[in-house]
């Protein structure tokens, strides 16, 4: 690891909000709330609306392997990796409600860990536990490997750009 | 006109979620993402609650696809993670993973069992 952006203590973790950023803590300040409340709210909205479009698409039978919710929150984890270095790491100066609106609402609202654990429940009811076991670290690998290709490829892209906007 | 329920679902569980992790960090200073955890495991005891009581397909689209939809999050889940590992907090991030998963499906089976009942 060469001192990238990654390597710099004001980074966030947690991509929703990371009140020690003192720009996340204060999003919120007066009036603000309002707004970010209701850039999150329209994008979970449409967030949750498109996943619900995917499962109707591509419904899963009783007790088959949910590759659609697989797929949902692989393809909303590479999704984040990407909006997070270009957004919140320092590389682009965005609009301050850009992150609530893609990747508190939209991507927040796409992905979805309660149907990942109801799905595990349904296979194990369905008396197919290894395959609730496969369906479980298959998402949890895949999910991991998307986030971070594609935050790596993003960084390699912005680099420079990236270390220069974030460094004190 | 489950569309409409998802969407006004999916409308409260995003900014719930976002609240919630806010409360979360000023009452617990630590790297831990506390606020994602609560909310991944509450939305999955909340719709394990709903299919183990078979409810009706509107309320399902409104308080499970919607609401709990969006309350939860992988994406946030799977970036917190990478962020710590790269942090050098490898036991943390595989605590967190290891707490989220294990709570989280004891959380949704709980949900179902209690509206089972």
């Amino acid at each position: 690891m060469s001192g990238g952006p990654r390597d710099l203590p004001l980074e966030p973790v947690d991509p929703d909000v990371d009140l020690r950023l003192p720009g996340q803590r204060a999003e919120t300040a007066g009036h603000r709330l309002w707004q970010v409340l209701a850039v999150i709210s329209a994008g979970g909205a449409a967030g949750a609306t498109a996943r619900y479009g995917a499962e109707r698409l591509w419904p899963t039978a009783d007790g088959a392997f949910p590759w659609t919710t697989f797929l949902v929150n692989v393809v909303g984890c590479g999704l984040i990796g990407v909006l997070m270095v270009l957004v919140a790491e320092g590389g682009w100066s965005a609009h301050p409600l850009l992150r609530p609106f893609l990747g508190v609402g939209v991507l927040g609202g796409f992905t979805t860990f309660s149907t990942y654990t109801l799905d595990f429940l349904r296979l194990v009811r369905h008396g197919q536990a290894p395959a609730a076991l496969g369906y479980a670290a298959v998402t949890l690998v895949g999910a991991m490997a998307a986030v971070w290709l594609t935050a790596t490829a993003t960084r390699r892209l912005v680099g420079p750009v990236a270390g220069q906007g974030a460094a004190p | 006109m489950n569309w409409l329920l998802v969407v006004v679902g999916g409308a409260i569980g995003a900014p719930l979620r976002y609240l919630t992790d806010r409360t979360m960090q000023t009452w617990h200073e630590t790297l831990f993402p506390w606020g994602t955890f609560a909310v991944n495991v509450a939305g999955s005891l909340v719709l394990g609650l709903l299919a183990g009581a078979t409810v009706s397909s509107a309320t399902y689209a409104l308080v499970g696809t919607g609401l709990c939809g969006a309350l939860t999050t992988y994406s946030t889940f799977s970036y917190e993670t990478l962020r710590l590992a790269e942090r050098g907090k490898g036991l943390l991030a595989g605590a967190y993973v290891s707490a989220s998963l294990l709570v989280g499906l004891g959380a949704v089976w709980a949900g179902w069992e209690l509206g089972a009942r």
